[in-house]
């Protein structure tokens, strides 16, 4: 396991109980008692961290080498998964992947961010961070699932779009935004999840839909803060006060109205048990999937626009009143 | 010992002693050096006579530029609010009201109504002196809006974008902008009225992901900056000086994503005749002289 900055504390009390196992093992002694009162210690000290979290420490969660990402949900939630590759134009883009399955007995078409468990695989997935013809895979996989009426899971996890000579010449700008005009008159449901990462273009570039849910410990954002950070304080120093600016946590965007739901996780996050996150991420799938299948498709879309153009916060008056802070 | 180091850094001379020079009267363009008078420059719509530079100008410059005349400003009662609070460096506050004073523009935006060689059009264009041309709220509701106007009097929309991308003090509100925008474009298309995308120097970010990529025609004014990361972002990233040319209207022409890249001074009369066509159901018939031989 893996222990994050502020998670160490947590580390001791782990390597205290794997030490107490030991022994129990080894030397036939009847460890239960002292066992039962670390793993309550762990719990305790578990809550008072995790329910106390810093918006930076949550972007640290939501990075965690261990956490899982859309293929490990796919596998774990799906039946008969058939990956699809390519974009039928350029090639095919590790950073997004899709493809086929079934939910139980709901075919669905799934479509998500896919970052790397190794360094290997980290480089071969470039990081979460897709490239053009990612996002054309994206959009031709969605048609698909328009043409047969087949409703779309998508999963954000990107720290932003691919940043590079190919992705400008190939214009990553251009795939974004045709993904966003389709994604909005797209004539089949569309559920969207943060899973990590929810940064910029990139990730709304796979992430328009009919309800938009975050999993507890993600972000969502215009922008990393780290980069934010770079920018309008020009040095990378400011990233914890950048997260706190940014309000980028899904508590945040719950209540600014930006998502439907916060999907909780597995104390200690969704890495601890992954399983488990898998099981309640499915369940919470399928309500919603059935859910908007019972809508009649052109009402459908004509809420999703709705939801879409009454996002933002501006005033009506003569004199401009952003003078004063609310 | 270096005899020709400077001993002190910048200019010495105290701004009071500065001499009287009336401002305004002569401009320097950037990138030949030349000078040229502003009433000349004016006379060229803000492109360099000598090396056809096109100078970075607000939305009033364009709406002379482009419409027969009159136009009407629309939406300018919508301002923006700080609704995260931020602070950066200055208050977000700080930075509308700084940005207001310094640009006499009342939002990244500025949306009008008037004709195009009789089309009546609307026109939204951005000011890349209010906050780098960021687009936040008020520029994804005043984009809505003049959609909205075109649909209710059958008229095509252009937008001729000027910005840094998404306003990173609004944060995810910003971010919802692209798709608020794009949903409302779908609209526009379904009522069959034309986009036509007029992108200038720079267009990045957000913005060129989504609105400016969507025109039924896109024109890119020549030498335009056009792209997704910035320069800076991408030579960072990627450890290397870029290619030639990178990243400009030209290099997004020959890679097929721009439809024509125009010289500002032709390109109300390129508009036009993109519209005659596209907007026909809803203008007078054309009288064209016949070209077949008779």
């Amino acid at each position: 396991m893996v222990f994050l900055e502020f998670e160490k504390p947590l580390e001791k009390l782990y390597t205290q109980l794997e030490k107490l196992k030991q022994i129990a093992q080894d030397g036939d002694i009847d460890m239960s008692d002292k066992i039962r009162e670390v793993e309550q210690k762990i719990k305790k000290k578990q809550k008072e961290i995790y329910s106390s979290l810093t918006p930076w420490q949550r972007v640290q969660l939501s990075r965690h080498p261990q956490r899982p990402y859309t293929l490990y949900y796919i596998e774990k939630m799906t039946k008969y998964f058939v990956e699809l590759h390519g974009d039928r134009c350029m090639g095919d883009d590790k950073a997004i992947v899709g493809g086929l399955a079934y939910l139980d007995q709901q075919p669905i078409v799934c479509i998500g961010h896919q970052k790397g468990i190794n360094t290997k695989q980290r480089q071969l997935r470039n990081f979460g961070m897709a490239h053009p013809h990612g996002y054309r895979k994206a959009l031709r996989l969605m048609k698909m699932a328009e043409k047969f009426a087949i409703p779309v899971v998508v999963f954000v996890d990107t720290p932003g779009a691919a940043c590079g000579l190919e992705a400008e010449e190939f214009s990553v700008a251009q795939a974004i935004a045709r993904n966003l005009y389709e994604m909005a008159r797209l004539r089949t449901p569309i559920l969207v999840y943060i899973i990590g990462e929810g940064a910029s273009g990139g990730a709304i570039g796979i992430g328009v839909g009919d309800r938009v849910f975050m999993l507890e410990n993600t972000w969502y954002s215009v922008i990393s803060p780290e980069s934010c950070s770079s920018i309008l304080w020009r040095s990378w120093d400011h990233k914890e006060k950048a997260a706190e600016a940014l309000k980028l946590t899904p508590k945040d965007m719950l209540q600014f109205g930006l998502i439907d739901e916060i999907v909780k996780e597995p104390p200690g996050g969704a890495h601890y048990q992954p399983e488990a996150m898998a099981k309640s991420l499915k369940k919470h799938i399928k309500k919603h999937i059935k859910e908007l299948l019972e809508i009649p498709i052109d009402t459908l879309i004509q809420q999703r626009a709705e939801k879409y153009l009454n996002m933002g916060v501006y005033s009506i008056a003569d004199q401009p009143s952003s003078d004063k802070t609310p | 010992m270096n005899w020709f180091r400077r001993l002190k850094e910048g200019i010495q001379t105290a701004t009071r002693f500065k001499k009287p020079i009336p401002e305004d009267l002569w401009v320097k363009c950037p990138k030949c050096g030349d000078t040229v008078t502003r009433k000349k420059l004016e006379e060229y719509h803000h492109t360099c006579p000598k090396c056809n530079y096109h100078f970075r100008i607000g939305p009033k410059e364009y709406f002379r530029i482009f419409f027969d005349g009159h136009y009407t400003l629309l939406f300018e009662e919508i301002h923006p609010v700080d609704v995260l609070g931020f602070v950066d460096l200055k208050p977000y506050t700080q930075r509308l009201r700084e940005a207001r004073e310094k640009t006499s523009s009342t939002e990244a935006i500025t949306v009008a109504q008037g004709k195009i060689q009789k089309i009546p059009v609307v026109i939204a264009a951005m000011d890349f002196g209010f906050i780098g041309g960021s687009m936040g709220a008020v520029m994804g509701e005043r984009i809505c809006r003049a959609i909205d106007r075109c649909i209710e009097e059958r008229m095509p929309l252009i937008i001729v974008s000027k910005s840094g991308g998404a306003r990173m003090m609004e944060a995810a509100f910003s971010l919802m902008q692209m798709a608020k925008t794009t949903v409302k474009l779908t609209q526009l298309a379904d009522a069959g009225l034309p986009y036509i995308s007029y992108m200038t120097d720079p267009t990045t970010g957000g913005v060129t992901a989504s609105f400016a990529m969507l025109g039924d025609v896109n024109i890119a004014e020549p030498g335009a900056l056009i792209a997704f990361a910035g320069p800076r972002v991408v030579r960072e990233t990627i450890k290397r000086d870029l290619p030639e040319g990178f990243q400009t209207a030209e290099f997004l022409y020959e890679k097929g994503f721009i439809d024509v890249i125009v010289d500002r001074k032709e390109a109300k009369a390129t508009i036009a005749q993109i519209l005659q066509v596209l907007h026909h159901r809803h203008l007078p018939t054309r009288k064209t002289k016949s070209t077949s031989s008779d």
